[in-house]
């Protein structure tokens, strides 16, 4: 056990105490911070460029029919807007040129046709405006709506009743199955996690295979299991990282929680009613504490086998290729499921060790499901791990004494035998 | 016997590393354990520390078979350098003193014993990678003996240092022996194991060929050149019984002998033809003996 904890806490010190962990640690906070703060900062950006919102903006207008100014500019001014409509006297021509020169952001000619029916023209610089046309066009075409409602001595009421919008909602009746509402609320958070689980399994057991060849590549894994046994040593290794990867997901929810605790003034609004942190479920974050456990032990033992069995860094990518394609594939399946969870495969695919980190999670987080199932899906990986920390230990046993070429999983059968002499 | 090998054969598959080796090595004895590339050197040391295990035979160690419960009585230097290279000398060598069953304040005094000693007390804060080969080894070496180990097993120690390094180690070494540890080396440097070790084995092929203290080595050898130098005619000792071959100078002529005995026939006949100016039995050096026998092997 004094050997565990010696390697352990090597393992753990040596990467927390490294540059580049404290860096993306640090600028992983800082996102979370700014992620939590954009509509503050978006909001100080806007007053400070734009903090002449009081002299609104112009926009030239050459009317044709004489009369769409007018009714323009009223239309702007109940609707409070930013905008400020201005009758010009140039032509088309000079404002177009005026426009290519930089002098003028944009300009509309307004002209009604036979049938009385606006017809507008918006020109600017870029295609890539979006804000003020849509503006334009909508406030065009509630005039013409009024235009068309006098021409046909519609009343207002009339027009009220014509265009009043139809009661749609959607409901299902799956006893699994949130409600619309509640299933994209749950989306957002169940995404950021999902993903956060993602990275981190990727990241750590990736980690762990290159630790284990870069100590057989230099040697020192000789001395290492002359005095500790190559069991302890993978184990030590595997839960040192895994604290790594855990003291990183802590800082990260505490900034977060910091974060969102800050600014909780404006948690109910916008990005965030979106992600569905306005009302966040306890239950689903310590689901993602679980799966995300499970699913790294799950990766890591097997990244250590995996890492065991090369002699050199440089092939570390290379063995561990079939396991990084199945954690991408448990991403592919999670993110289509994202949509609709429901679906058969997902369900299987979430009873499937290697998927099940992500897929079950998703599962769990977007739907009611019965306990059993997590539960199941937990257990299926629990014995997954113990499995492969019982193969994976006769493997490394064997695997950290083998150097030469070998880069190819057939190795495995050598390394078992190599152990076992 | 404090170092116990009896009938050890390693087999893998069909490749036998090593075949019926038995040696022994007593407390405060250093002895040398050669063989060619290949030959199992390496193996046999891993079936010591308890990393592989013997097919047949027994390992034991006071009396006991090795194993982790023993290591921190073990000090093991590895052939290639078996460090971090990222993770800084200080560092490093507690970590390394603390697998060994150190404390940690221990390990950071006889850590800054031995830098001291081997004169790289500077390096303490820079990490291995920034060192030379020749300084590197010497932290490997401060690795496997800052532990105080009763049983050293040193796997070329000696590569990598230049001559003052060499004399700085050897010292060390010979300073463990008198302590009463018991050493067992290999190396190439068949220089090094003669000024050593009391004893030796040469393996070839997994198997052992030479056995035994150096001198018992020698004389078993057999084969020893005698030196004459004389004025006198001395064609006829060429006819002597035991005389292998002759090698006419000018001074006189250098014979290759069966036995000490035949050198001692040569003084008698040469002394009886007049007065000889030189008379002396060279030993052969452990490095004919090893070409010699491991080189019959492979031809």
């Amino acid at each position: 056990m004094r050997e565990f904890m010696i390697i352990f806490k090597q393992a753990f010190m040596t990467k927390a105490k490294t540059k580049s962990f404290i860096i993306t640690t640090s600028i992983m906070i800082a996102a979370v911070f700014l992620f939590a703060n954009m509509e503050k900062i978006i909001d100080t950006v806007k007053s400070a460029t734009g903090g002449d919102s009081d002299s609104a903006e112009v926009l030239q207008v050459l009317d044709e029919s004489g009369v769409l100014a007018d009714r323009l500019k009223m239309q702007f001014e109940s609707n409070e807007s930013d905008f400020k409509v201005e009758l010009s006297d140039k032509t088309e021509k000079e404002l177009t040129d005026l426009v290519k020169e930089g002098e003028m952001d944009s300009f509309v000619t307004l002209a009604l046709d036979n049938k009385n029916t606006i017809q507008a023209n918006y020109v600017s610089m870029s295609a890539m405006e979006f804000n003020l046309p849509m503006m334009l066009q909508e406030a065009l075409q509630s005039i013409q709506t009024e235009m068309k409602a006098e021409e046909l001595s519609l009343s207002g009421e009339q027009v009220q009743t014509l265009l009043a919008p139809i009661q749609f909602e959607q409901q299902s009746v799956s006893p699994s199955a949130k409600s619309q509402e509640e299933l994209s609320q749950a989306r957002g958070l169940v995404y950021v996690l999902m993903f956060l689980i993602y990275f981190a399994v990727i990241v750590y057991s990736s980690m762990i295979a290159t630790e284990v060849a870069a100590e057989k590549s230099s040697r020192v894994m000789e001395i290492l299991i002359s005095s500790v046994s190559p069991v302890k040593h993978m184990f030590a290794k595997v839960l040192g990282i895994g604290s790594l990867g855990l003291l990183q997901m802590v800082l990260l929810g505490l900034a977060g929680y910091i974060a969102l605790k800050t600014t909780s003034s404006e948690m109910t609004e916008g990005l965030f009613t979106y992600l569905g942190f306005s009302n966040m479920n306890v239950g689903t974050l310590v689901y993602a504490l679980i799966f995300f456990l499970l699913g790294y032990f799950l990766f890591a033992t097997l990244a250590a086998l995996l890492g065991s069995l090369v002699s050199r860094t440089e092939d570390v990518q290379q063995i561990i290729m079939p396991m990084t394609l199945l954690i991408v594939a448990a991403f592919m399946i999670a993110m289509t499921g994202l949509g609709n969870p429901e679906m058969a495969y997902v369900k299987y695919a979430s009873f499937f060790p290697f998927f099940a980190p992500l897929v079950m999670f998703l599962r769990v987080g977007m739907l009611e499901l019965p306990v059993w199932e997590p539960l199941l899906s937990i257990a299926i990986m629990l014995v997954t791990i113990f499995i492969l920390g019982f193969f994976g230990a006769r493997v490394y046993r064997g695997g950290v004494l083998m150097y030469g070429p070998s880069r190819s999983l057939k190795d495995i059968k050598k390394a078992i035998q190599l152990g076992k002499e | 016997m404090s170092l116990l090998l009896e009938n050890v054969t390693k087999q893998f598959g069909d490749f036998t590393a090593v075949d019926d080796l038995t040696l022994s090595v007593g407390k405060g004895t250093m002895y040398g354990f050669l063989g060619a590339n290949g030959a199992g050197k390496t193996t046999t040391f891993r079936m010591i520390l308890g990393l592989l295990n013997a097919n047949e035979g027994r390992i034991t160690w006071n009396g006991k078979p090795i194993s982790y419960a023993t290591s921190p009585e073990i000090g093991y230097l590895p052939e290639e350098r078996g460090l971090y290279p990222k993770m800084k000398v200080e560092e490093q060598l507690v970590f390394l003193a603390q697998l060994r069953g150190m404390k940690k304040p221990d390990a950071k005094m006889a850590m800054n014993k031995w830098l001291e000693r081997m004169e790289i007390s500077h390096y303490a804060n820079k990490k291995v990678e920034e060192l030379s080969k020749g300084n590197q080894q010497k932290i490997q070496v401060i690795a496997s003996l800052m532990h105080n180990p009763q049983l050293l097993i040193l796997d070329e120690p000696f590569s990598g240092l230049d001559p003052i390094n060499v004399e700085m180690l050897k010292e060390a070494i010979l300073q463990f022996r008198n302590d009463g540890a018991t050493i067992i080396f290999s190396s190439h440097r068949m220089d090094h194991v003669e000024e050593l070790c009391e004893q030796l084995s040469i393996i070839d092929k997994g198997k052992q060929i030479v056995s035994g203290t150096l001198r018992e080595v020698k004389r078993s050898f057999g084969k020893q050149n005698v030196r004459i130098n004389s004025d006198n005619d001395l064609a006829h000792l060429a006819t002597i019984a035991g005389v292998i071959s002759v090698q006419k100078s000018i001074e006189g002529a250098l014979y290759q002998v069966e036995s000490e005995q035949v050198g001692n026939d040569l003084l008698t006949a040469a002394l009886k033809s007049g007065p000889v100016r030189h008379f002396g039995i060279e030993e052969p050096s452990l490095q004919d003996i090893f070409i010699e026998k491991v080189g019959k092997q492979h031809a």
